[in-house]
């Protein structure tokens, strides 16, 4: 929709329905001079998930929360089981913490290759960039629905989900995950099974999305060496992306905070194999889970008088609210803003690409998409050395009390970024849930303060070509951060 | 009857309202072939699908407007997700992006020109897990409320065909109910009888999860598991309703070799109406004097009481044993071939 009608030459498009995110998405825009001037991030759908779990008996978050999302509910599985486990004060044996990640991964792995061949790449097989020299090779590739490498990922992911048909059960929605390990115990049978589908999995990526093995991937280190693989390296769709990406600028489109956030991923006895931490105005720090607050001044929500710990949080909707332009509320760490996902992971992990490329130009349309690419092929490799790690005789999962009173916070990293839920148990029953979502934190809306979102920030300046309704600047931007409406809001 | 074929296709409209789109994550699962094939092969096109279709934006608001007008022609009608009617009736808490209008009413509009509506999954069909507790969406299935018919089309809805709404349930479906009951409609196979009581496909429906559950042989002499990981039979102490719960879940695998009690948790029936309120948490079996309330299919009290004591009396070691164990601690006895 555009409404011209501004005096000062501001027109205001509103851009919906925003597909191939998961989930609802609506976006106004303020436009003047050719390029975005404030952009406002709308989740049109409302289902109140937190209010759901009130009065449930604890386990039960085992089965609502992974039903938030069908593309990171093992992910919502997990944080559900976390928030148990400190409840009941258990520990998982190592092979259910281990299997868990397995799953976690799986989860995860598919997540960014649905992302990038389904939700992100077709965008450059539209005729809007028919002229350009790789237009051809993009449209063979990606067009919605036909292109063939789309169809080679369709089915590569669903044979990596084999690897939670056989530890879990089934995809989406299982509930192998528990507070102590996981349900189903993995024979030296399963762990050949597993190698075997993670094997097929890595030949298809090998040959078709990267065109090199999945260790060369991993141990990119220079923005210079993509330059190289982009003129002389092996063809495949990371190469046709280093070509598009290059046309078209991508490193220059898109730039929020800079500022990074993770909870740190697949925990060890060592600690997390991606670990937590913050990256805020040039300084590397830890997470002070305590500094997290969701303000309400522009959700439609009730409590806006200050920002609530998620121990402290409530989500009443305000259905007359006129203040608030979306359900989503708007997390804080600080008071600030922080942009989570995978190149906030690989950044943590010291990943050298990573880092360099945040050096360069920040978190940008390009980077993202990097972060996830390098992460899709060093999650895989780590996910072969889980498998063998397995010890099938030893304990798969333990057992703990519930007590009555307590509470317990879970906090992990969905493909999208930082996962938390925070939960409050009196008589035995959950009193409060409260959830933050990753894309609640990228997606958030305007604080109290007035200061927008990762995504209103990283918009503003996207160039608007002459006519556009949707722009295509602002549908790469909005993707590149692989949004999850539904969990938004949940 | 014989497979008509379709030579103009048929044409498929998807929209998602209050779900997690775990239905169309699922349909993505689909194997052997992959789903793009399947859908080709069956001359199904989607007009348009919210994660496959490239028109974004305005093109796709004027696309569904379009079909809205009959200017295209509609086959199918697929709705994932509940329908929410909240707040105060107003739909509001669901606005069709870009579109200022309750995606409810968008619904309405659309199924009126559809020649079949196709609920993809348990939120659409009833309401589901959108729907529970204290509902706060105030959600509802396309045409029911739970276990009564009604919902967001009304009780008294048909479309074109004739047919009510075809409940693909399941949280999520499996993706094979999703993709045989969009072939068996265009092939022009699927008729009123060919739905059950609750309206689902009845070639996945007629069947319990309980058959072809490995399992059952626990189940027969009442081995039961005490705790998750346990081997044993999940229906005494973990909740599982597998014998109540229509689906073929063990007899079609999920992702390759799965289902959920393969994957050693109890099948919590969510195929069916209101499986989000159990009325007990759903891992344990509510029990009066020991036994469990939720009996199986068809079977009358006192034979299960009767059948059960015999049964748990002559369980042999082996099985009494493996049930309460996260492996096979007593083999079967190999048995010399010569002696048989
Ligand atoms: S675990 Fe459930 S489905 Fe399996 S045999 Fe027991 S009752 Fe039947
Ligand atoms: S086994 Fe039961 S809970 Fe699991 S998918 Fe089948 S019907 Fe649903």
């Amino acid at each position: 929709m555009r409404d011209a009608s501004a005096k000062d030459g501001t027109a205001r498009l509103i851009v919906g329905p925003f597909n191939r995110v998961e989930g609802d998405l609506e976006v106004r825009l303020e436009v003047a001079d050719g390029a975005v001037r404030a952009a406002f991030v709308s989740s049109p759908l409302f289902r109140g998930f937190e209010r759901i779990l009130e009065g449930r008996d604890p386990f039960d978050a085992l089965v609502i929360a992974p039903r938030i999302c069908g593309i990171c509910s093992v992910s919502q599985s997990q944080a559900a089981a976390l928030a148990l486990a400190q409840w009941q004060g258990l520990a998982p044996t190592a092979n259910g913490r281990i299997a868990t990640n397995l799953l976690v991964a799986a989860e995860n792995v598919a997540d960014h290759l649905t992302h990038f061949h389904l939700f992100f790449m077709p965008d450059f097989a539209r005729a809007a960039y028919a002229d350009r020299p790789w237009f051809a090779a993009a449209e063979a590739r990606f067009k919605a629905g036909r292109g063939t490498s789309a169809r080679r990922l369709i089915e590569a992911r669903a044979t990596l989900m084999h690897v939670l048909g056989l530890l879990a059960g089934r995809w989406p929605h299982t509930l192998a995950i528990q507070p102590g390990g996981v349900t189903r115990r993995a024979e030296p049978r399963d762990q050949m099974r597993l190698l075997a589908t993670l094997g097929a999995v890595r030949a298809t990526l090998e040959q078709t999305l990267y065109g090199a093995p999945l260790e060369r991937i991993s141990a990119l280190a220079d923005p210079r060496e993509l330059e190289a693989w982009r003129a002389l390296g092996p063809d495949g769709d990371f190469r046709l992306f280093l070509e598009i990406a290059a046309d078209l600028d991508l490193t220059h489109l898109g730039r929020a905070y800079d500022r990074f956030l993770s909870f740190g991923a697949y925990p060890g006895e060592e600690g997390p194999h991606y670990p937590a931490g913050t990256f805020a105005d040039g300084v590397l720090g830890g997470v002070d889970e305590a500094a997290i607050a969701e303000d309400h001044t522009f959700a439609r929500m009730e409590d806006r008088a200050a920002p609530h710990h998620p121990f402290a949080g409530s989500t009443i909707p305000d259905g007359f609210d006129e203040t608030g332009y979306t359900w989503c509320k708007a997390p804080r760490l600080a008071g600030q803003p922080f942009e989570t996902g995978a190149l906030a992971r690989q950044f943590m992990d010291g990943q050298p690409l990573a880092r360099a490329l945040v050096a360069a130009g920040g978190g940008n349309v390009f980077s993202r998409v990097i972060g996830r690419l390098i992460e899709t092929a060093r999650t895989l490799i780590a996910m072969e050395g889980w498998v063998r790690a397995l010890e099938p005789a030893e304990p798969w999962c333990a057992h703990g009390t519930n007590p009555s009173e307590g509470r317990g916070a879970g906090l992990t990293e969905a493909a999208r970024g930082a996962l938390g839920h925070w939960m409050e148990v009196r008589n035995g029953r959950i009193a409060r849930y409260q959830i933050i979502a990753p894309t609640t934190w990228n997606f958030s809306p305007r604080d109290a303060a007035g200061v927008p979102g990762p995504l209103e920030a990283a918009l503003v300046g996207a160039p608007v070509q002459e006519g556009e309704t949707t722009p295509l600047s602002v549908q790469h931007i909005v993707r590149s951060f692989d949004p999850c409406m539904v969990c938004t809001v949940h | 009857m014989t497979v008509q074929s379709r030579a103009h296709g048929f044409n498929v409209l998807w929209l998602q309202s209050g779900g997690c789109g775990g239905c169309t994550m699922s349909l993505l699962c689909a194997e052997a072939p992959d789903l793009l094939t399947t859908l080709d092969f069956a001359g199904i096109r989607l007009l348009w699908h919210p994660s496959l279709s490239e028109e974004t934006g305005t093109e796709a608001v004027e696309l569904l407007g379009a079909v809205a007008r009959g200017d295209i022609r509609l086959d199918a009608l697929c709705v994932e997700g509940a329908l929410l009617r909240g707040p105060n009736g107003t739909g509001r808490f669901h606005v069709l992006a870009g579109t200022g209008r309750p995606t409810i009413e968008w619904v309405r509009d659309l199924a009126a020109v559809a020649e079949h509506v196709v609920a993809v999954g348990t939120c659409a069909a009833y309401g589901g897990v959108t729907a529970a507790g204290a509902n706060p969406a105030d959600a509802c299935g396309l045409q029911y409320d739970g276990r009564r018919e009604g919902g967001a089309l009304g009780a008294a809805f048909r479309s074109r065909s004739g047919l009510p709404v075809i409940n693909i349930a399941g949280c999520p479906t499996h993706p094979n109910w999703i993709t045989e009951t969009l072939m068996l409609l265009s092939a022009g196979l699927l008729g009123a009888d060919d739905l059950d009581a609750y309206r689902r496909p009845r070639f996945y429906a007629d069947h319990l999860v309980h058959h072809g559950c490995p399992r059952n042989e626990y189940y027969e002499y009442k081995a039961s598991a005490e705790k998750l990981s346990d081997l044993g039979c999940m229906m005494e102490h973990l909740g599982c309703l597998g014998t109540q719960a229509h689906a073929d879940c063990n007899t079609r695998p999920w992702n390759g070799e799965g289902s959920c009690t393969r994957g050693g948790y109890a099948c919590i029936n969510c195929t069916a109406p209101e499986f989000e309120e159990p009325g007990h948490p759903y891992l344990a079996t509510p029990k009066i004097a020991g036994i469990p309330v939720g009996l199986p299919t068809d079977m009358p009290k006192a034979w299960f009481i009767a059948l059960s004591s015999l049964a748990k009396a002559a369980t042999p070691e082996r099985l009494r044993r493996n049930a309460v164990s996260d492996h096979v601690v007593m083999p079967p006895t190999v048995r010399d071939i010569k002696r048989r």
